[in-house]
């Protein structure tokens, strides 16, 4: 049996897949992968499903060794340094480790969070449909809580396969895109004026249920009392302090702060992926244009496979794909 | 002649998800109004929907927008919730669930008694003596909200929430009164605990309450609580179903 054992783990790093749905009703929240298109990418290069369990790393590095035969991995998501015992490796390429070697990864130095997808996915025991970590729920698998120096993750034994590249649309510094509401009538038009001009920094103290923002107070008409009702990922909570909280996929599934606006489903991975310090603005939709963004990037996250190509292939290779537009209208999904 | 629901409002939470808000404030109406809609939904499955989370006062609807758009969901949800009425949403279950009231299980409770100017045991009594309803299960796993409260036991909320409650802990905050089932902070006042596990992994089921049902409390002795606390622990359901 082939395994990867962790060696070294910074705190945030977990295995996580598409979370678990249909226990939010019982307060059960559905944790996840914070950028599903970085997790679909990372899984796309060694014939995974896209949403197959994979291990999530924060800001932070971890070292991971293969152990019991030959380990097929692919690195997606942050830029980080990565290397195999020492020989720098590339981001969106899949590589195989042979038995001893070692995998080390850096500190995040663009982006947060990184997707470490393993060929043939993880083994584990699915709760609810899922082997993604909520530690406070005690759920997960192979661990119910963030990985630990020591744990070995079975895994199936690398098939040989050649090794693969994915091009991926270049990211983009526009504004975070929201749907007003579900509460925005909390708000004075100004205030949510206020929301939509100014520039937010993502705090520190922000994790995988909330990010909190940093910015000018933004102010209630009658009080920052509601009574509780249901979150989604993306909900923009308005707490007394007037900061917004963005609530992540480990959120609460209920919440008795006005809720002034939801980001959009295909820009959450972008906020997810900002860095904490940097700044950055929102800019509100239409419904109409939120849902065809999503239906974009569910199109662009099945199109993937048609975007992997022989890691060997020359970048002229990658281009002319480009111009045949192999992978279709969802090729510009993300650099609008 | 069958009167007119007033129709709800349709909140956009999001470009995957709508607020079915039934009202503003906590009401019995309202929150029946929620559970009407859902078990409707749970009954004829609506195209697209995905899950439904029931609350005070508004249904949250998770859809997929490849299968359906917001403004279709509207409509359909604007029609089905005005073709069933409130009184649908009639308990199908009624759950007796042990307290243990006051001392460690219960550190507020003398607190409680004087702010009130009752004695304890009066405060123990009112909050056994009332039917409750599960309003609402939200915030984490198993963290049951019930209407029902009585009134002469409203209180505001503490100015200082506590970081750290323990499991199975009965408070009072507000209008309310709920069932805490893991650790974790909390502003409201803690009456007693139970030894009664609404979520339990590996137990079958793994999450004991349901929107909608009925509850009422039972006074037990720390004694009682051991015994059952270390019976629910091996997956005993210790909760008495009195009726199905």
């Amino acid at each position: 049996m082939s395994k990867l054992v962790v060696t070294a783990a910074g705190p945030a790093t977990s295995v996580q897949d598409a979370g678990r749905h249909g226990a939010q009703r019982y307060g059960l929240t559905p944790s996840g992968a914070m950028d599903t298109l970085a997790l679909a990418a990372a899984n796309a290069l060694l014939g995974n499903a896209p949403f197959a369990a994979a291990i999530e790393l924060g800001p932070l590095g971890s070292a991971f060794t293969a152990r019991g035969g030959p380990v097929r991995i692919a690195l997606a998501g942050a830029q980080r340094p990565a290397a195999v015992e020492g020989r720098p490796i590339s981001l969106n390429e899949s590589i195989t480790l042979t038995e001893g070697e070692r995998l080390t990864l850096g500190v995040a130095r663009g982006g947060v969070f990184s997707y470490l997808a393993i060929e043939g996915g993880i083994q584990g025991e699915l709760m609810f449909g899922s082997l993604a970590v909520n530690a406070r729920a005690g759920l997960g698998s192979p661990f119910p809580r963030p990985l630990q120096p020591g744990d070995e993750i079975r895994v199936t034994a690398a098939s040989g396969t050649r090794e693969l590249r994915i091009d991926l649309p270049n990211p983009t510094d526009a504004p975070i895109r929201v749907l007003l509401g579900p509460q925005d009538d909390e708000f004075a038009t100004d205030a949510v004026q206020l929301f939509l001009d100014s520039e937010w920094q993502i705090s520190a103290t922000s994790d995988r249920m909330g990010y909190r923002l940093e910015g000018p107070p933004i102010k209630h008409l009658h009080g920052h009392n509601i009574v509780s009702d249901g979150t989604v990922n993306g909900s923009i909570q308005i707490p007394g302090n007037g900061q917004p909280i963005v609530l992540m996929p480990d959120r609460g599934t209920s919440g008795g702060y006005p809720k002034i606006a939801t980001v959009i489903t295909a820009d959450l991975r972008r906020l997810a992926q900002t860095q904490a310090g940097r700044g950055f603005r929102f800019q509100a939709v239409s419904m109409a244009q939120a849902q065809a963004e999503y239906r974009a990037m569910a199109q662009l996250i099945r199109a993937l496979p048609s975007r992997v190509v022989d890691a060997q292939a020359s970048q002229l290779d990658i281009d002319a794909l480009h111009s045949a537009n192999v992978a279709g209208v969802a090729t510009n999904a993300f650099d609008a | 002649m069958t009167a007119i629901l007033s129709p709800p409002r349709m909140l956009p939470s999001g470009d995957a998800a709508i607020t079915v808000e039934f009202g503003r404030a906590i009401s019995a109406e309202a929150n029946r109004r929620v559970l009407a809609l859902d078990r409707a939904m749970a009954r004829d499955a609506v195209a697209g929907v995905t899950e439904t989370v029931p609350t005070y006062r508004s249904l949250l609807v998770h859809y997929d927008p490849e299968q359906i758009g917001f403004d279709e969901l509207a409509a359909q949800l604007t029609a089905l919730a005005q073709s069933h009425p409130a009184s649908e949403a009639v308990a199908k279950r009624h759950w007796r669930i042990p307290v243990s009231y006051g001392g460690e299980h219960g550190i507020d409770l003398d607190d409680v008694a004087t702010a009130l100017g009752i004695s304890a045991d009066e405060v123990v009594a009112r909050h056994v003596a009332a039917d409750y309803r599960v309003a609402m299960i939200g915030f984490t796993p198993g963290w049951s909200y019930l209407s029902g409260l009585d009134p002469s036991l409203q209180m505001p909320r503490r100015q200082n929430p506590r970081l750290l409650t323990p499991a199975g802990t009965i408070s009072i905050g507000g209008v309310q009164t709920g069932i805490q089932c893991l650790a974790g902070p909390s502003g409201w006042h803690l009456l007693g605990r139970t030894p009664v596990r609404t979520y339990q992994l590996h137990r079958d089921p793994i999450f004991l309450l349901e929107p909608g049902d009925a509850v009422s409390f039972v006074a037990i002795d720390a004694h009682q609580f051991a015994e059952q606390d270390r019976a629910a622990e091996h997956g005993e359901i210790v909760a008495e179903l009195l009726t199905s």
